[in-house]
């Protein structure tokens, strides 16, 4: 039997992976709700930030903090780049088009990836290896604490920039009706393309704080599927939801390698069959339903 | 130009426009059932594999291409398939029976991941497939004491009446016969009142229902009938590749086949069975490659996945709908206007509310 304090440090570390999940998963969320577009290449966009950070950081020597933001920025550049060049000569197509699509670009990213950085396992170094924050006896790695504090960092962030900037706002209206944003005169295309390169910084920011975890290769790319879990246990759409339906995921799957270690890599997949079995809208989505 | 002129309502339904398309199937029959005699080893299996992946897509395009229904873990029925078929095959079932139990079984278990499906539309769909295909992978690599795990597993010989029926020529006919089988009971039902339910449903759901066709059976049955042909397909496959890996039946593979299909054109048989060819095109390119590009990592999945690109970008209908073209630009050489295939401008039409 597991004792309380490893309960505990299960606990903690599913919700240090669970905030990564999350952030994945918010960067579903943005991109569908305000395109419709699910971006299956979400994962290979986590997983060039990391590669990126690594470049940045282990090769060239940058300062972490420099290389985080850097990467960052390269990624979301990447994300903007693949709206306005990509996905926007597609709009209007169905929906399975627009999937295919972002499945085939995830491909060549890793493909690419593996082209550049080589098909090993780098290790990406950071300011708090081996630290760990103690709370009255419970053992916080600093890591953990990172992808908790990025997390929680971002969704603030996020949230402010969606409440109080002009941008955001407009954002806001172009992902409630396109036409009407439009002919109010918001640029509707180009805020896309913004929120794309959002969704690529969330992407990159959840690499680089996933990256001392897992070491960096190609597979970080399956973090993006798991992700898909948690946004639809969340209700895909809706950005409370996805940072639950991350925590949940995280959590869940901690507590399996725990106590049914068999089933450690399917559990995110098995939650959300079991999800889209009972409850499809997800915890927090809304039933529509066509009008005729 | 050429008119049709059509003098009864079957020839709406018939399987062949008019007696020229009847010469030219008669033909291509004629040359498929010879060709193995000027072949040699090499080629006929490589022909009685892509025969087995034409088996498999002609299912998918029924589910995707006809039926509207995305599926990314198709990979996941071929591997049952297979399994199957070796597992039944090592417990001394006779090779027929075994592969209509590999058959029925990925059809049985279709209906179970279809009955999700009833609820869930494009994309939930889209990655509850994908995520299926992650979980059967993973029964594949643990249930060690069926499969082998990750140490694979020697698919038996098949044979029936004294002959070895799985290797060379005899295989070869096997394929063709099974490919032959599945396509015409592709296109039989999809000139059936439920393959009309199916494009129904591809084209509007909401039309569909209130036609009185009921949504729920329609996507079961396409899904277990789809399951069931990859089934067929992956019992095939097992007696070509003779070693199964877990592995092979992962999303690549998976990918492969919608590859193979929005590459060949949705809607379309004929695109699904042209399109066989490609991914052992690549493959076979790939060995004629200067070893620094042809041993790349990962530029198989590179090429599927700009192929995807481009032809998602510029020719959304495939080579089905490029051999349209051509064919009407032949007909009407002189005349022919560009703007008679020109894409309508299109605009984000919202699939929230289904």
């Amino acid at each position: 039997m597991v004792g309380l304090d490893n309960l505990i440090q299960i606990i903690i570390s599913g919700l240090g992976v669970g905030c990564i999940y999350a952030l994945v998963a918010l960067g579903f969320t943005l991109i569908y709700k305000a395109t419709e577009v699910v971006n299956f290449a979400q994962g290979e966009l986590l997983m060039l930030g990391a590669f990126v950070a690594y470049t940045f950081i282990g090769l060239w020597g940058w300062q972490y903090w420099a290389g985080l933001i850097a990467s960052m920025v390269v990624v979301a550049f990447l994300g903007f780049t693949i709206d306005a060049v990509i996905l926007r000569r597609v709009l209007g197509q169905p929906q399975f088009a627009i999937v295919m699509l972002t499945i085939g670009l995830g491909f060549i990213f890793r493909a690419v990836a593996t082209m550049i950085w080589g098909a090993n396992s780098l290790v990406l170094p950071t300011p708090f290896f081996g630290q760990s924050l103690t709370l009255s006896g419970v053992s916080i790695p600093a890591n953990t604490l990172a992808m908790v504090v990025g997390a929680v960092l971002l969704c603030v962030l996020l949230s402010l920039f969606f409440s109080a900037t002009r941008i955001g706002i407009a954002m806001q209206a172009a992902a409630q009706n396109q036409l009407a944003a439009y002919y109010m005169g918001i640029r509707v295309k180009v805020l896309f393309s913004v929120i794309w390169a959002i969704s690529g910084a969330t992407a990159a920011l959840a690499g680089v704080l996933v990256a001392p975890a897992t070491l960096i290769d190609t597979n970080l790319g399956f973090i993006g599927l798991k992700a898909f879990a948690a946004a639809i246990l969340g209700g895909f759409g809706s950005v409370g939801g996805a940072l639950i339906g991350g925590l949940v995921i995280g959590l869940l799957e901690q507590l399996a390698s725990w106590y049914v270690p068999d089933i450690k890599d399917i559990t995110a997949y098995i939650v959300l069959l079991a999800v889209l079995l009972v409850r499809p809208q997800g915890l927090l989505g809304a039933v529509l339903r066509k009008k005729v | 130009m050429r008119t049709i002129f059509k003098t009864s309502y079957h020839q709406d339904i018939a399987r062949t426009k008019d007696w020229r398309e009847r010469i030219w199937y008669i033909l291509l029959a004629a040359l498929l059932l010879v060709l193995p005699l000027f072949l040699g080893t090499f080629w006929v299996g490589e022909i009685a594999y892509v025969f087995i992946l034409c088996i498999i897509s002609i299912g998918l395009m029924l589910l995707t291409g006809f039926t509207g229904q995305v599926s990314i873990g198709h990979g996941a029925f071929v591997g049952i398939g297979a399994y199957t078929e070796a597992i039944l095959l090592t417990l001394g079932v006779p090779f027929g029976v075994s592969i209509i139990g590999a058959t029925l079984l990925a059809a049985v278990i279709g209906i179970l991941l279809g009955y999700p499906a009833l609820r869930l539309s494009g994309l939930y769909l889209a990655i509850a497939t994908l995520s299926f295909s992650f979980i059967v992978e993973h029964v594949f690599i643990h249930w060690e004491s069926a499969t082998g795990g990750y140490n694979g597993m020697m698919v038996p010989e098949g044979s029936a009446f004294g002959y070895t029926l799985t290797f060379g020529t005899p295989f070869y006919f096997l394929c063709l016969l099974g490919a032959t089988a599945a396509l015409l009971i592709a296109q039989n039902i999809m000139r059936s009142p439920t393959g009309r339910a199916f494009v129904s449903i591809r084209d509007s759901e909401t039309a569909a229902q209130s036609m009185g066709v009921n949504l729920a059976a329609k996507k079961t049955l396409a899904f277990s009938i789809s399951a069931g042909f990859a089934g067929f397909g992956g019992a095939l496959l097992a007696h070509r590749i003779s070693y199964l890996a877990p592995d092979a039946f992962g999303v690549l593979i998976s990918i492969q086949f919608l590859l193979m299909i929005v590459v060949g054109g949705l809607g379309s048989f004929h695109g699904a069975i042209f399109l066989g060819v490609l991914p052992q095109a690549i493959a076979i390119l790939r060995d004629e490659l200067p070893p620094q590009l042809g041993q790349q990592p990962g530029l198989e999945p590179a090429l599927f996945g700009l192929i995807i690109v481009l032809v998602v970008l510029f020719e959304p209908t495939g080579m089905a709908g490029r051999w349209e073209k051509m064919k009407v630009y032949c007909s009407q050489f002189p005349t022919y206007r560009k703007a008679t295939f020109r894409t309508q401008k299109t605009y984000t039409k919202s699939e929230r509310f289904r």
